[in-house]
């Protein structure tokens, strides 16, 4: 029977030995596959065994996520940098001061060309990294991304550098202008999805805690975005009525996710709570959160020196509440992955 | 005529052999595993992933009289040879950015080698939790439902070592046919905890490798309701593209506002 389904020739007949080497596997397992006793438990079981209750040995149902440090750090600058764009554009068009439109703009620009990098660095294969641009796939969260960062990039360099050639050459040229403008709007829309995407990306999985918070994290990491551009921008120096109320807004937003997550009952988001990533969620939503918005409504009274600290202690506690809270959220799937509970919807 | 293939494991023939394992680990050249001693009765492969395409389960269910001709002094087995169960909805495929997870003729999921980048988001898109990333190489494998072999019209390799078939494989409806008839078969003789895992409820909309087991599935990290990760995408679409009109909208009251003072 093998021989009729082979191929003929040299390539049939190396095919044909190791369909023979599957027969003798065979033939050894039903000679000698036999297990007569049970299996020798180690010193420190009873540990979960398999059975209704605990499923298979306790073991995971599902793969922690393989993504390594790069992939937070990313959601972190790509976040900012998609933001940066947003308070650039809108700059820009309400005539506020030049140096915060170019200081966004730069921002945005330096932001678009750390995250492509970050990504190609987590990549089981960097080489490959062209291969994201093989295809498009409108259901794939990552290749959404992939291009958006992609258009991004371009986009936001394109836009900083035209920037420059005009105050070179100290006069504004047309077509320079026209194009910039062009730039600077395809950078604003590919810079809100590439702060919101990240949120679709990892919500849209299997890892329960993950696909529970699907509604909040693109909001979360708008939110989380938008109070670390500004937030930077104001310790470039910018003391901006503008960026004060943006900082007061989204800290203000933190805080609402941080009591929504904090209300929610569901043993699903245990890892935001519990252990390492719940402690890693907690600081890094505190320091999002209620601290910024303590210690700018705070500033509004007071002298301009004491408004001025207060502020700049605000934005630092915004940024390094936003980098703590990718690194959370990571942690949190990693934890929620080797839950073996949840996705074989046992009793907790 | 329709090519799609399907494997049918059932768990009531395994005998633990893992022939299927060893067939599938040669004909594949998947990288060796399994050298650490996991106390999981004689499972040391511990579960699917980058080098186990195939893992056999074992739960000792212990010295209970049970049906089939065992007495209370004989020990009670389940095995089950465990595989990539091929989604009709593939979370893995749906997630790859690369196209390199493509749809077989044959109605399998394979990972193309030469196309795989290893961004691993077909790792977290998988709910059963088979496809991994392999460190050392980079790239994300799975089983490929031998498709070099079922392109030869030859049987995958576990099937085709598997010695007591409790691993068949050939036409899906045919399979499903089978499975019927050996659930039927199985009651009649008494087997009344037997089941029949084919998530065709859930929005994976069925699988193209099912499994006859006996008692609950989920001792054997069978989950009850997967779900293909895509079904989340309309909430977080939704939510992305109301946080992009605030963080617009709200920055332009900003800025609007702080130019008033």
């Amino acid at each position: 029977m093998i021989d009729e389904n082979l191929p003929r020739g040299s390539a049939g007949s190396r095919l044909k030995a190791r369909e023979l080497r599957l027969q003798q596997i065979r033939r050894e397992a039903k000679e000698k596959g036999r297990i007569e006793s049970a299996g020798v438990q180690p010193l420190n079981a009873p540990f979960p065994l398999a059975s209704p209750g605990n499923g298979y040995y306790g073991m995971p149902t599902l793969k922690a996520p393989a993504w390594t440090w790069q992939v937070p750090v990313y959601f972190f600058t790509g976040g900012a940098a998609g933001a940066s764009t947003v308070i650039a554009s809108v700059a820009k068009a309400t005539g506020a001061d030049p140096r915060l439109i170019r200081d966004a703009r730069l921002l945005a620009a330096i932001g678009s060309v750390i995250s492509p990098a970050l990504l190609v660095a987590d990549l089981g294969m960097p080489s490959r990294f062209l291969n994201m641009l093989r295809v498009f796939k409108i259901q794939s969260p990552m290749s959404v991304g992939s291009w958006t960062l992609v258009i991004f990039s371009s986009s936001a360099v394109g836009t900083a550098f035209l920037a420059s050639i005009e105050k070179k050459t100290g006069h504004a040229n047309r077509t320079i202008c026209n194009l910039e403008n062009a730039t600077e709007f395809v950078s604003l829309l590919s810079g809100v999805v590439l702060s919101t995407y990240t949120g679709v990306l990892i919500g849209a999985t299997a890892i329960p805690v993950w696909h529970k918070n699907v509604g909040l994290l693109p909001l979360h990491f708008a939110t989380s975005g938008m109070a670390t551009a500004s937030g930077l921008l104001e310790l470039r120096g910018h003391e901006n009525v503008a960026l004060n109320s943006i900082g007061l807004a989204t800290a203000l937003g933190e805080t609402a996710i941080g009591i929504i997550i904090e209300l929610r009952r569901d043993p699903a988001l245990r890892p935001l709570k519990e252990k390492k990533s719940g402690w890693l969620t907690r600081i890094g939503g505190l320091l999002s959160g209620p601290l910024p918005l303590l210690l700018r409504l705070l500033s509004l009274g007071g002298g301009q020196e004491r408004r001025k600290k207060l502020r700049k202690a605000a934005a630092v506690s915004s940024v390094a509440g936003s980098v703590l809270t990718r690194f959370a959220w990571t942690q949190a799937g990693k934890a929620s992955a080797k839950d073996p509970k949840i996705p074989l919807e046992l009793p907790t | 005529m329709s090519t799609v293939t399907a494997f049918l494991t059932d768990s009531t023939l395994c005998i633990g052999c893992k022939a299927c394992e060893v067939a599938c680990k040669e004909w594949n050249q998947v990288p060796d595993n399994g050298f650490e001693w996991l106390g999981m009765s004689y499972d040391n492969t511990g579960s699917l992933g980058h080098s186990a395409w195939r893992h056999v389960k074992f739960v000792e269910e212990g010295a209970t009289p049970g049906l089939g001709g065992n007495s209370p002094e004989v020990f009670s087995w389940g095995f089950s040879s465990d595989v990539c169960k091929h989604c009709e909805n593939a979370g893995c495929l749906e997630a790859c950015p690369t196209g390199a997870i493509v749809r077989t003729e044959f109605g399998g999921v394979f990972v193309q080698p030469d196309v795989c980048n290893g961004c691993a988001y077909c790792v977290v898109a998988c709910p059963f939790g088979v496809v991994e990333r392999n460190p050392d190489d980079g790239r994300a494998f799975k089983c490929t439902f031998c498709y070099d072999r079922q392109k030869q019209n030859l049987s995958p390799a576990c099937a085709t070592a598997c010695p007591t078939e409790s691993i068949k494989f050939g036409k899906i409806d045919h399979m499903r046919e089978i499975a019927r008839e050996r659930m039927d078969e199985l009651k009649r003789k008494g087997f009344e905890d037997v089941q029949l895992y084919d998530p065709v409820e859930s929005s994976v909309g069925g699988i193209h490798a099912f499994f006859i087991v006996r008692g609950d599935p989920r001792t054997y990290n069978l989950p009850p309701t997967p779900e293909v990760p895509t079904i989340y995408l309309r909430r977080g679409w939704t939510s992305a593209a109301l946080a992009a009109g605030l963080m617009i909208a709200g920055t332009l009251f900003a800025f609007l506002g702080g130019s008033r003072k």
